[in-house]
């Protein structure tokens, strides 16, 4: 397949761009939602008219951050037809379900329950009411569990759910409930959910900090503090924890993502991990030592093989064991997988032209090489056929640098290391934030408050570069060992892409403006003014 | 380019159109919430701001639950007939990309229109909804139409590579071409657009009857009945081109027992169609047609309950276009290029067992209308909308 390589990273540009700025609202949504919810319950246990202002002047930050949460989310559904047609096609059997599922059983529930939430202050009873918050934040947070069940697929196909099936020559489903209970699925619906509570946590820390710093609404800030910083505590600790877990996967499914994370070119025992450093983007067929990666760095000896292998002394390999491969470790160069993927897609179009002819004894010869078992390990239960590489017979064309099997180490490294340090600074700010809290001395904490005035916008930092390393990090696949991303695709012209790209970009700029504005005004004029 | 059906197993079969059944539904069921479409482009009808707020907060409850069942709609294609998704999407993108900025504005419009420092004023988010009342409705009209003239494509039928091919002007316009391209029913598409935009209008304006309170804002109510007897005179021309071309047009057809699904054009077809099954099609698409026409007529005579009719009956026609569009032989998404490269329910459709896991799925369905059905009385029981409710500063109204 001809691919228009700029087209594609157009394509690229705009997916990234639709989805970042998508993902600016939704861990917001995911966390607030759920504040909300905690500050109504007390209002309905307590019956106090100040904490029902506590709830409604959060809830309309939450409203206006939620109608552009679904303004941008719906754009990627399109998109994955629109600019990714071949994707759709290929694996839409195993990816369309969990997206209609999520549509079904999440989304209604949340757009249901809104209605309620936002405008039922007055036409239900408080008990509905009630219900209807709680059951709009576990409707957002449900959603966002299907659409990383799709894309821990993404990160993660395993041959236990998903198999290609040649008569079709496309992914498709074997197994439901092993795609949606697979461990890289789950730990990452852990991980984005409780980064969203952090960032909503701060943001609500920040705002009452605000207040506090020039001595406005003192009650109201006291009080959203206290229930802030609880939440905000156990949510960035769990973040981090969840975090190891979530590495601890990418390390064994996603070679490619944690030694570009990591700049680790070349494979070692007790690997360690770069606390701070600047690397290089080099070539890894051209490196010779780890030392050239990197104009300056810290190292936390070990660190890596421990977190990633759960042992000091594992070998972690790095990326040039995972071009040129590595056979003391049995790691198979690319050369050799793309062979095999080359063959792979070869007995596809014999299968096809015997089909074509009627020629039942070739289809069986085509089909049973197309199925044929190139690995087995039954320690482990892995079988691999030559159906399940056919993703990489891509970069058996001699055109392509074996070097792209991997993302571009910077981006992904400082994506990554950003937002881990930010992570632990959260669970200090929490930490110090809870203790004063605790003495009855944040009131009076001016230090700590600014800190979390300041630290309003790193949440979003830290999660749009924790989804910046899971999508970079996955490059060159779409679907990771399986579909690379030039041949998911739509075959398309150029400027269609670019015009649509420029479209959309504009909208956003825009409609980004006038969200933060609105929301300035909002904070500004405080509790007293909000409705 | 023969492609056979996937499968010529019958269980897969049963799956193929009890899914596309589901579409059918859920199509009825987005054209009845297109009220809300509809209703953006009657802002004009209003005279004095508590009148368009009134409107405004009317929609404003309801178009979350058109948004979701646009998504949902989408959803259930995507996971069900994944080839047209990746056909039609990847194929007529700019009547897509089109529809979906439609949609994107809208979202935040409801919202932002009436809060202090909006940026760009309340007149430019006014304009959004109106946009995608108007943008939206005819796109996705046209793009019902293709479902009965095709469309200009084909694939690849191992690598599943499609080709989307030039209008006659020599651009490729990317799905636009269905509104120019008169040689392959240009004129049915623009009529399908019409009629979904007017329909939707007239909805809208019903919608609003029954929804403000009648007493408090009299003027406007009546302005409204204007609406939508002028727009019904809209609606019937539109309605007699759609039904001409459908019941004269030749249709795509296909044989479900062919294994190779060779697929020819046949005189007459949708009529056929509609006399399949002892004619239950057709008697419930007129049931349908009374019921709407029904709903606008009591509502041009005073009443506010013609809503009801009218929805019941948009359901009805919405699902019996989409049936006839895709069962009894019929390709859903015919290619005028490449005849044999047309979609049908059998040939588009995802894996036997995706489909059966999505069919437990699908057991949910009457759960959640259940629930929305229940929220809706809930917010409705309190009555209408009134001034008392817009200027409540805890009613969150917009």
């Amino acid at each position: 397949m001809h691919v228009d390589l700029t087209m594609l990273e157009w394509a690229r540009a705009q997916f990234a761009m639709t989805a970042l700025f998508h993902f600016f609202f939704v861990p917001f949504t995911l966390g607030m939602s759920f504040i909300v919810a905690f500050f109504e319950t007390i209002y309905v246990k307590t019956g106090k008219k100040e904490w029902k202002e506590i709830t409604q002047f959060w809830q309309l930050i939450f409203g206006i951050n939620f109608a552009l949460g679904l303004s941008t989310g719906i754009i990627h559904e399109f998109e994955f037809g629109t600019n990714w047609s071949t994707y759709s096609w290929v694996v839409g059997d195993l990816f369309g379900a969990p997206l209609a599922v999520e549509g079904i059983v999440a989304f209604f529930m949340e757009a249901t329950f809104a209605a309620i939430s936002f405008f039922g202050w007055k036409r239900v009873s408080k008990g509905v009411h009630l219900a209807s918050s709680w059951l709009l934040a576990i409707g957002s947070n449900l959603s966002a569990l299907w659409i990383l069940i799709a894309n821990g697929f993404m990160q993660h196909p395993s041959n236990e759910f998903g198999i290609f099936n040649i008569d079709n020559s496309r992914l498709e489903m074997t197994d439901f409930w092993a795609l949606i209970t697979q461990p890289v699925a789950q730990v990452k619906f852990l991980h984005v959910v409780s980064a969203g509570y952090t960032l909503a946590a701060i943001f609500v820390l920040g705002i009452s900090s605000l207040y506090l710093l020039r001595g406005k609404h003192v009650d109201f800030a006291k009080k959203s503090a206290a229930v802030a910083a609880a939440f905000g505590l156990i949510s960035s600790i769990f973040v981090a924890v969840i975090g190891d877990e979530h590495a601890y996967e990418v390390a064994n499914t996603q070679p490619t993502k944690i030694a570009s994370a990591e700049g680790l070119y070349i494979g070692e025992k007790g690997a360690p991990i770069v606390a701070f450093g600047i690397p290089k983007n080099l070539k890894a067929t051209e490196v010779t030592s780890n030392e050239e990666a990197f104009a300056f760095k810290i190292e936390l000896p070990s660190m890596l093989s421990l977190l990633g292998k759960r042992d000091p002394n594992a070998f972690v390999p790095g990326l040039k064991d995972l071009v040129e491969g590595n056979e003391e470790y049995g790691i198979w160069p690319l050369k050799k997988l793309a062979q095999i993927g080359k063959e792979a897609r070869e007995d596809l179009f014999k299968y096809h032209e015997a089909k074509k002819a009627g020629d039942k004894a070739a289809m069986e010869a085509a089909k049973a090489d197309f199925y044929k078992v190139v690995y087995e390990n039954p320690e482990y239960g892995i079988k691999l056929t030559k159906a399940d590489l056919i993703g990489y017979g891509y970069f058996a064309n001699p055109n392509i640098d074996p070097n792209l099997i991997y993302p571009p180490v910077p981006p992904v490294f400082y994506a990554f290391h950003i937002m881990v340090g930010l992570g632990f600074w959260f669970i200090l700010l929490f930490a110090m934030a809870y203790v004063s809290i605790l003495k009855g001395t944040f009131e009076n904490n001016r230090l700590v408050q600014q800190l979390a005035v300041i630290s309003v916008p790193l949440p979003w930092i830290a999660t749009s570069f924790g989804w910046m390393t899971a999508e970079i990090g996955r490059q060159p696949w779409t679907v990771y060992g399986v579909l690379p991303t030039a041949e998911s695709v739509t075959p398309i012209a150029l400027q269609n892409v670019q015009a649509t790209f420029f479209m959309f970009l504009t909208a956003f700029v825009i409609l980004g403006i006038a969200e933060l504005k609105i929301l300035f005004t909002v904070v500004k004029n405080g509790p007293k003014g909000a409705h | 380019m023969t492609w056979a059906p996937i499968t010529v197993d019958a269980t897969h079969f049963y799956l193929q159109v009890y899914f596309w059944i589901i579409v059918a539904v859920l199509g009825g069921l987005f054209l009845l919430m297109t009220f809300v479409q509809g209703g953006q482009t009657l802002f004009h009808t209003s005279k004095t701001e508590m009148e368009e707020r009134a409107i405004l907060n009317s929609l404003g409850r309801k178009w979350e639950l058109t948004f979701t069942t646009l998504v949902l709609f989408g959803g259930a294609l995507y996971a069900a007939f994944p080839l047209f998704y990746s056909v039609s999407f990847g194929g007529a993108y700019w009547v897509w990309m089109l529809i979906l900025f439609a949609f994107v504005l809208q979202a935040v419009a409801y919202e932002y229109m009436n809060k202090p420092n909006n940026l760009i004023g309340k007149g430019a988010y006014k304009f959004f909804l109106y946009f995608n009342g108007v943008v939206g409705m005819v796109l996705i009209g046209a793009a019902v139409g293709t479902f009965f003239t095709g469309s200009n494509f084909s694939y690849d039928p191992v690598t599943r590579i499609l080709k989307w091919g030039v209008a006659p002007d020599g651009f490729n316009l990317r799905g636009l071409e269905a509104a120019i391209d008169f040689k392959h029913g240009a004129w049915f598409n623009l009529a399908m657009g019409i009629l979904v935009f007017s329909a939707a209008r007239i909805l809208g304006a019903l919608w609003l009857i029954n929804d403000i309170d009648n007493n408090e804002f009299p003027e406007l109510i009546e302005r409204l009945r204007g609406v939508a007897k002028r727009c019904f005179v809209v609606l019937l021309v539109a309605l007699l081109v759609v039904l001409y071309g459908l019941l004269t047009m030749k249709g795509y057809a296909y044989d479900i027992h062919d294994p190779a699904g060779k697929v020819y054009l046949e005189d007459g077809k949708y009529l056929h169609n509609l006399l399949s099954f002892g004619a239950i099609p057709l008697i419930l698409f007129l049931v349908g047609l009374v019921l709407y026409v029904w709903g606008v007529f009591v509502t041009i005579k005073g009443s506010n309950k013609g809503i009801w009719f009218s929805g019941l009956g948009i359901v009805l026609i919405g699902i019996i276009v989409f049936v006839i569009a895709g069962l009894f032989g019929t390709p859903f998404y015919p290619s005028y290029a490449d005849l044999q490269s047309s979609l049908t329910i059998q040939n588009s459709s995802g894996s036997k067992y995706t489909l059966e896991v999505m069919a437990w799925v699908s057991v949910a369905v009457p759960f959640v209308l259940g629930y929305i059905i229940w929220v809706w009385y809930q917010m409705k029981k309190a009555g209408p909308i009134t001034r008392e409710e817009i200027q409540d500063p805890e009613s969150h109204a917009y």
